[in-house]
């Protein structure tokens, strides 16, 4: 089915078989690897991606529910050389051990400092009448949806503190 | 996955004639749920009408004090919204407490509540369950599920609804409006939205295979307190073993049941009188199961509705 979709900056108009995840249909078709399979069910979140600036898991959706949609992918994060900001932080926290989990960490990452930006809550949230702020238990509890089996929980909690610090 | 159609909705006529058009057909919205288990060929439709780009995702203020929430509107929209927020604390506790933030941010407000049970012996193709496969048997009856029906089960089926969100829906007295392709537009209680298994557990809701979710209402709270209590196995992202809504004098159990469980008798009980405990109780005496799961719910219930009584709105 013609599907158009713009991703990490590139328009891409295609015809895509209607069974096709976006998760699929970004490694396989546009060969854009970084975005990992891990369970396929939504339940890992290895293969999160940013679409129109929301994270979603690219496994729980079809390519052809996209048309005309904006995804960012971890490719799509770094500008040239200069990686994000969040990128970074992963880097300088040592926030892996394989990486697998990785690029779908720091997709979610991102589209959660977009999420408290616009003050939205979480259940980690005490008064939900009150302006958010990102203490640990709250990026606890928005991460929860990226499982790391490696375990470098306390590593992706300081890369993300260190990026939002870095924002704030 | 098995080879589908797939049909992009233009309006929602457009939508209704597809369904009528189409049977086996099913409307797709965020597919959060739906395609998993489609991937399981669990589900199996034939097309998809993919109504995810109607104008139904609008969360406006209606002329009775109320919101009217469009089944297109996110959980996280829902629960992110002030008006949300301020007035219906339980219905925003309740959102964010189910799954994970990547699966609120497409999960549907409509879609949560078509979404099917997560019981492990009907997500598990190999197994019995007169859900999926109608006459292959229960399994879940002696399995190791831990969240089977305390209430309203049948002899086929114990499998309990697997949202959050409509427990807090329930006891706001919220209705669901939907309309069919021959224009007729209808409204049901959210609270008997979903049938009880009965002979028939693979039949979720009595919705027609034409009939599509146009939004939720919500009445003006009610006066008091609002409370969301959800026990699980971990603190993050995982289904219930039990969860409650309060809001004013009003009791919702989650978890126990094909559908959210208003707790009439408890809440005649409280209405009488009663202390919270004998309101727990009172709800209890026609719960089936076992006696781990009543007694999880029996402290729910009292600690939920005690602090309710505090007029707290979170």
């Amino acid at each position: 089915m013609r599907t158009e979709i713009r991703v990490n900056g590139v328009d891409h108009a295609v015809d895509v078989d209607t069974r096709t995840s976006l998760l699929d249909f970004l490694r396989e078709q546009l060969d854009l690897k970084g975005s990992k399979k891990g369970c396929d069910h939504g339940q890992c979140g290895a293969c999160t991606v940013l679409v129109n600036g929301v994270r979603i898991n690219a496994c729980l959706s079809l390519a052809v529910m996209h048309d005309g949609d904006e995804v960012t992918t971890i490719e799509g994060l770094a500008s040239g050389e200069a990686l994000h900001p969040l990128q970074q932080a992963f880097l300088t926290e040592d926030a892996f051990q394989c990486g697998y989990c990785t690029p779908g960490q720091i997709c979610s990452a991102v589209g959660l400092m977009a999420e408290i930006a616009a003050g939205q809550p979480s259940e980690a949230t005490a008064d939900l009448n009150a302006k958010v702020v990102l203490t640990d238990a709250e990026i606890r509890e928005r991460m929860s949806g990226n499982l790391c089996r490696c375990s470098a929980y306390p590593q992706i909690l300081a890369a993300v503190r260190r990026a939002a610090g870095a924002a704030a | 996955m098995k080879p589908f159609a797939f049909e992009r909705a233009r309006n929602v006529d457009h939508a209704l004639s597809l369904a009528a058009a189409a049977p086996g057909a099913r409307f797709l919205a965020g597919g959060t749920n739906l395609l998993d288990l489609m991937k399981l060929e669990i589900e199996q439709p034939e097309t998809l009408i993919d109504v995810g780009r109607l104008p139904l995702a609008d969360i406006s203020e209606t002329a009775g004090g109320g919101l009217r929430i469009g089944a297109l509107a996110t959980n996280t929209v829902v629960a992110s919204d002030p008006r949300v927020r301020s007035r219906y604390p339980v219905l925003a506790r309740a959102i964010l407490s189910g799954a994970s933030v990547q699966l609120r941010n497409k999960a549907s407000m409509g879609g949560n509540l078509m979404q099917r049970t997560r019981c492990a012996y009907f997500m598990d193709p190999a197994k019995p369950c007169n859900k999926r496969l109608p006459g292959s048997g229960c399994s879940a009856m002696g399995g190791l599920s831990q969240a089977t029906a305390l209430f309203g089960a049948s002899e086929f089926c114990v499998a309990v609804s697997a949202s959050d969100m409509s427990v807090a829906l329930a006891v706001l007295d919220a209705e669901v409006e939907t309309v069919r392709a021959d224009g007729s537009v209808r409204r049901r209680p959210v609270e008997t939205l979903h049938r009880l298994p009965g002979d028939a557990p693979q039949v979720d809701t009595d919705l027609a295979p034409d009939e599509l979710i146009l939004a939720v209402e919500l009445p003006p709270p009610p006066s008091g307190g609002q409370v969301w209590r959800k026990v699980r196995a971990r603190a993050s992202y995982i289904g219930a073993l039990a969860s409650i809504a309060v809001a004013g004098d009003r009791v919702a159990l989650g978890a126990v049941a094909a559908r959210p469980w208003r707790a009439r008798a408890a809440e005649a009980a409280l209405a009488e009188g009663a202390a919270p405990r004998e309101a727990a109780e009172a709800e209890l005496v026609s719960a089936s199961g076992e006696d781990g799961r009543k007694t999880l719910v029996r402290r729910l219930a009292t600690d939920a509705i005690q602090e309710s009584r505090k007029g707290s709105r979170s």
